[in-house]
């Protein structure tokens, strides 16, 4: 390496998915698009991912965050396969954020979990930004 | 020297070996001008150079991804696997990034044939990135049979992936434009393949024909002409003789010298850009950082002398510059 290389900051990678069924996406868009701003490289997987689908990419786009988004109700099904599955694949350092329509009680027990935050209706953008960009600077 | 393969690397044995984890990692490691990769993509240079390098480039929202993953299936029924990297936009403002060719990747969870990577241009031109080469090799090199690589959605110029593909495809779509566009020099020149997709619409026949009338205006100097496919990917039309076609372009750079000219063009181009890029460091270093030269910056905007005076000066290392 030349002597003269400065080290530079690298982006964010995040990945965005929608696991279940529901078709409403515009939250992860607009969350998507508030992370791009902030300089972060958004990988946008889209609708009705599988708990497996969400893994791989993670896996193969080598995010340092992972944020899923839903609407369905299905979370409590959905958010701890997708833990357990990024940590058989070797993604446990992976940190998984959550937003959507989440009942207070289980949004405790989701975190307990392992889900790093949960970001109900109302939350601010700045406030999604400035948490996962910590989540994913104290991964790296 | 792949006889020395127990001399690897260890990330670089991880990723021969098939560790997609590893494979992942160098590639982020790549992208960010990691030192750490840079014995890896060294080391695995050989076992690059077998798998074609199949370039998608055209304007946005012509159907690169939805072809991309039509191509992928093509290749998986064929018994193909397929390593791919979609590559979309930086902001110039912010450097954030939303990469959204993924999505149109069918769902392919538990098929280990497919290796698709999402990458952002990070200030590049030309429609790919700086890392884009580099991590086309490795998934060469992590055996995949054929790397596919879908630009940015180019403008006319946009033709770097020219100097990363054995074959390019030139994709547009009805209406682009009329026969003079066809004619202007950039995208157009630089297709091995002309791909009018979303042939279902009307103006579908126009397009081809417009596309036929420039290739026969005068061929390629290789002696050849690129075919001209329709496709859709609505109701999956085209996408086997659109194979079919890099198959023959492939054939066709094996049985002339046409191979070997092009590998040799590109990698001149990329070793002058590699050292280009090692000397300007070097050179930005000197300018900024050593005390004798900074002042020649500084004779510069008081205009005591002139940009071109200082840049001799510096690159003979500023032995005249107090």
């Amino acid at each position: 390496m030349a002597k003269g290389r400065v080290a530079k900051k690298t982006p964010i990678r995040v990945l965005i998915a929608k696991p279940g069924l529901d078709g409403h996406d515009r939250g992860a868009k607009v969350v998507a698009r508030a992370l791009r701003d902030a300089g972060m490289e958004v990988i946008y997987a889209g609708l009705r991912q599988t708990p497996e689908e969400i893994v791989r990419a993670a896996l193969e786009e080598d995010v340092d965050l992972v944020g899923l988004s839903i609407l369905s109700g299905a979370h409590m099904a959905l958010f701890p396969r997708v833990l357990s599955l990024l940590k058989e694949e070797g993604g446990q350092g992976i940190p998984v954020f959550a937003g959507g329509i989440i009942p207070d009680e289980d949004a405790r027990r989701l975190k307990k979990a392992g889900i790093r935050a949960i970001f109900g209706p109302g939350t601010s953008l700045e406030e999604i930004v400035t948490t996962a960009r910590s989540l994913a600077r104290r991964s790296a | 020297m792949t006889g020395f393969s127990s001399r690897l690397p260890a990330a670089a044995r991880a990723i021969v070996d098939g560790d997609r984890r590893a494979l992942a990692r160098t590639i982020t490691a790549v992208e960010n001008g990691d030192p750490s990769a840079d014995r890896v993509v060294r080391s695995l240079y050989a076992r690059s150079g077998r798998a074609p390098v199949v370039g998608l480039t055209g304007p946005l929202g012509v159907g690169k991804s939805s072809l991309v993953n039509a191509l992928v299936g093509r290749l998986r029924s064929l018994g193909q696997t397929v390593g791919v990297i979609g590559v979309d936009p930086s902001s110039p403002f912010t450097g954030g990034s939303v990469l959204g060719d993924r999505i149109r990747l069918e769902r392919r969870a538990d098929d280990t044939g497919v290796f698709f990577r999402s990458m952002a241009s990070r200030g590049a031109a030309g429609g790919v990135a700086a890392a884009t080469r580099e991590v086309s090799r490795l998934l060469d090199a992590a055996g995949f049979d054929v790397i596919l690589v879908e630009t940015v959605g180019s403008g006319q110029v946009d033709v770097a992936i020219r100097d990363i593909a054995s074959t390019s495809i030139v994709v547009v779509v009805p209406h682009l434009g009329d026969e003079v566009q066809t004619l202007k020099a950039g995208l157009f020149e630089i297709a091995d393949i002309f791909c009018v997709n979303k042939v279902d619409l009307p103006g579908a026949e126009l397009a081809k024909r417009d596309l036929a009338e420039l290739v026969t205006l005068g061929g390629r100097p290789s002696g050849w002409t690129p075919p001209i496919v329709g496709t859709s990917t609505v109701e999956p039309t085209g996408i086997d003789e659109l194979w079919n076609d890099v198959i023959a372009h492939e054939k066709f750079l094996d049985s002339s010298e046409e191979r070997t000219r092009g590998e040799r063009k590109r990698l001149s181009t990329e070793i002058v850009g590699l050292a280009r890029d090692h000397v300007g460091r070097e050179l930005t270093h000197r300018l900024e950082r050593d005390p004798s030269l900074r002042h020649l910056l500084d004779e510069v905007v008081a205009r005591r002398i002139d940009p071109r005076t200082a840049a001799d000066r510096l690159v003979r290392g500023g032995r005249r510059a107090r």
